[in-house]
């Protein structure tokens, strides 16, 4: 027991006066999140949109300049054809087209109810729910200017209409299982190492002519990583909350707990990935191909796993990311309580026992 | 039974031999020196005694023990310290010393009263917080030295701790190697310098992964099948060319000067004439007793 003491002390030492390790550790998540995240939580600036303005009144146009003078739409290059939006949208031409009908203004100016069109390319999923928002943000803000101060919006609703992709996913859905993903793929590559190296170094040579064991090298090469790992799920989440706008309705205490299994089995699978390659760049690379790809394929990030075939259905069930994805997901978006997410929970320990078991088997005490 | 017995042992990496029928007794209390050139299967032999390598065949025995069988429990009463430096670069001295203490169970008082002691032998005491990476090659080797003494071994191994440290560490080693000697330390030790080997209580040289020889430094030097002539002239390649054409005698560099090899049953004056026919000048010879070194060269070349 004090053997895995003095390992993790170790440990840590290597960790604090390596600054590659400090790197991965600090600077990687966090850039991880702001690409990733960015790249999915797409801003909206300069998306072309096509107006059909059949209304024709100063209303109207008044609305539609708003729109352009936004900074988020831009008019296309040239006038489109509005006869065929589907041919607009496939030759890239227009992102959205906006429909004014006839009777705006008058609708406007008797505070009646007035419905416009909005028809936007839902191929791209997250640029669709922005422009949803970004449009409705700009309709309600001008009907606060235009009704006399303390007038109650009569309502302007819109109507979408979005082809290819009706279920318009929210980016905040990407977010939370994001975090999984990178938390997966960092704690994963940190403890991938951490075996390799001393192979490579020549330094385990020497420690294991020591009485220390397998299994006490694994503990005390895994308890100071928990730790690390964790304050780096508490980065991102905490950058990602700020930077993605991203709700956090659950407990947090709950998060912290879960937080903690799941950060401990991927750098379960981390060790056991180390404890069987023999230098620190393959270590690494292993790390990275059993990671990042599963638990961006395999964990319900992005694609439902229930829709997938049954073999790669079965394969998810020993991806990590994928009970983290639903219990991150639970509790940030919905608030789930710990009863409804001990499954999945269990499930994260029962891993992270199966990765530190084949781990001590796999771990040679020889060398060569 | 003697202390240490290594039974048998042959490995082979592939199709490539590393040790063949290797056989060695050492006893408690001894330095005992493996000699031979890189790729002798020095370091082979020594960490299958560690149980870092299987043997492909044969069998190790500490103090009567089955060593493969009984590891576990006789890790506390051996130090290795293998040939390149496996210590923590990143850690300072004293982290080093802390952790391989922790390793055996050595820590709180009993540490500090260890780690005293050996700065004492090892100078290391200044240099405490020094990083191991930033050490001179003597002193990271009296720092692995440490490491490997933290919980007093019965059995000490070293691969070739003082390949490429220069004299004056070397030499301090050796001296910190004799003291616990003293202490009742067993030590086997592998170099590829005869001059530690005269320092040793018993040798075996090696090459070729077989065992050529054992005994006493002297006896091994002793063994030696012939007579040896120093010549005390300035050894070029040229003129040694040329004794080698004398029939019956060989010529080698020795140091600064030049060893001549000749039968037992021969008499050195035979030879006063063809060397004199060389321009040397005889009165430069005399009789010398066989080196270790000459002994080495003669047995890899008629043995391998």
């Amino acid at each position: 027991m004090q053997r895995i003491k003095f390992i993790a002390r170790k440990e840590l030492y290597h960790i604090l006066r390596d600054p590659r390790s400090l790197m991965i550790v600090f600077a990687m998540p966090v850039m991880m999140t702001f690409l990733y995240g960015y790249a999915i939580n797409m801003d909206i600036e300069h998306v072309t949109l096509a107006v059909v303005d059949q209304d024709k009144t100063a209303d109207s146009r008044d609305l539609v300049s708003r729109f352009y003078n936004s900074g988020y739409f831009d008019r296309p290059a040239v006038a489109p054809d509005l006869s065929d939006i589907e041919q607009l949208f496939r030759s890239g031409r227009a992102a959205a087209v906006l429909i004014v009908r006839p009777g705006f203004g008058s609708a406007l100016t008797r505070h009646e109810k007035f419905d416009l069109g909005l028809v936007i390319d839902g191929a791209d999923a997250s640029l669709g729910a922005a422009v949803q928002a970004y449009t409705t943000a700009l309709v309600n803000q001008y009907q606060i200017d235009k009704l006399p101060i303390g007038t109650h919006p009569p309502g302007v609703f819109i109507s979408r209409q979005v082809l290819y992709n009706p279920d318009l996913k929210s980016s905040h859905f990407f977010v939370p299982g994001l975090l999984g993903v990178i938390l997966m793929t960092i704690s994963a590559l940190l403890t991938s190492i951490t075996i390799a190296r001393e192979k490579e170094t020549g330094t385990l040579e020497q420690l294991l002519t020591t009485p220390v064991t397998a299994r006490e090298i694994l503990i005390g090469k895994l308890l100071p990583y928990v730790v690390i790992a964790f304050l780096d799920g508490a980065l991102i989440v905490t950058f990602a909350t700020l930077m993605f706008d991203v709700p956090f309705v659950g407990s947090h205490l709950l998060l912290v707990l879960f937080g903690f299994i799941y950060v401990a089995t991927a750098l379960s699978l981390g060790i056991l990935i180390s404890s069987v390659t023999k230098t620190q760049q393959v270590a690494m690379m292993l790390a990275q191909t059993t990671t990042l790809l599963p638990a961006v394929m395999l964990s319900g990030f992005i694609f439902a796993i229930r829709n997938m075939p049954v073999p790669l259905q079965a394969i998810s069930y020993i991806v990590p990311a994928r009970y983290f994805v639903r219990i991150i997901r639970g509790i940030m978006l919905k608030g789930a309580s710990i009863e409804v997410l001990a499954a999945q929970a269990a499930a994260l320990v029962g891993l992270m026992v199966l990765f530190m078991f084949l781990a001590a088997r796999k771990f040679s005490t020889r060398i060569g | 039974m003697s202390y240490l017995v290594l039974d048998g042992l042959s490995k082979s990496y592939g199709k490539v031999p590393a040790l063949r029928d290797f056989s060695l007794t050492v006893e408690k209390g001894d330095i005992f020196a493996l000699v031979g050139p890189d790729g002798a299967g020095k370091t082979t032999a020594l960490r299958i005694v560690c149980q870092l390598i299987v043997a492909d065949a044969g069998r190790v025995f500490l103090d009567g023990h089955n060593l493969a069988e009984r590891f576990d429990a006789l890790k506390s009463i051996l130090g290795y310290m293998p040939q390149t430096f496996s210590l923590y670069q990143d850690l300072s001295v004293e982290e080093n010393l802390i952790f391989f203490g922790g390793m055996y169970g050595v820590t709180g008082e009993a540490y500090r009263a260890r780690r005293d002691y050996l700065y004492g032998f090892s100078n290391l005491g200044p240099f405490a917080d020094r990083r191991a990476g930033a050490l001179s090659g003597g002193m990271k080797q009296k720092l692995a030295l440490s490491c490997a003494l933290m919980h007093d071994p019965h059995l000490l191994i070293l691969d070739e701790p003082t390949t490429g440290v220069d004299p004056l560490s070397r030499r301090q080693f050796w001296e910190i190697l004799l003291h616990f000697r003293s202490q009742g330390t067993t030590i086997v030790v592998s170099t590829p310098y005869m001059d530690e080997v005269a320092r040793a209580d018993h040798a075996a040289f090696m090459f070729g992964g077989r065992r050529l020889s054992v005994g006493t430094p002297s006896d091994l030097a002793a063994q030696f099948d012939g007579q040896v002539l120093f010549l005390d002239l300035e050894p070029s390649s040229t003129l040694i060319d040329k004794l080698n054409t004398i029939d019956g005698l060989s010529a080698r560099r020795f140091g600064s000067a030049m060893h001549l090899y000749i039968a037992k049953d021969q008499s050195p004056a035979r030879f006063a004439g063809p060397l004199a026919s060389l321009g040397i000048d005889t009165t430069l010879i005399r009789p010398a007793s066989p080196s270790l070194e000459d002994r080495f060269i003669q047995l890899m070349e008629t043995g391998a």
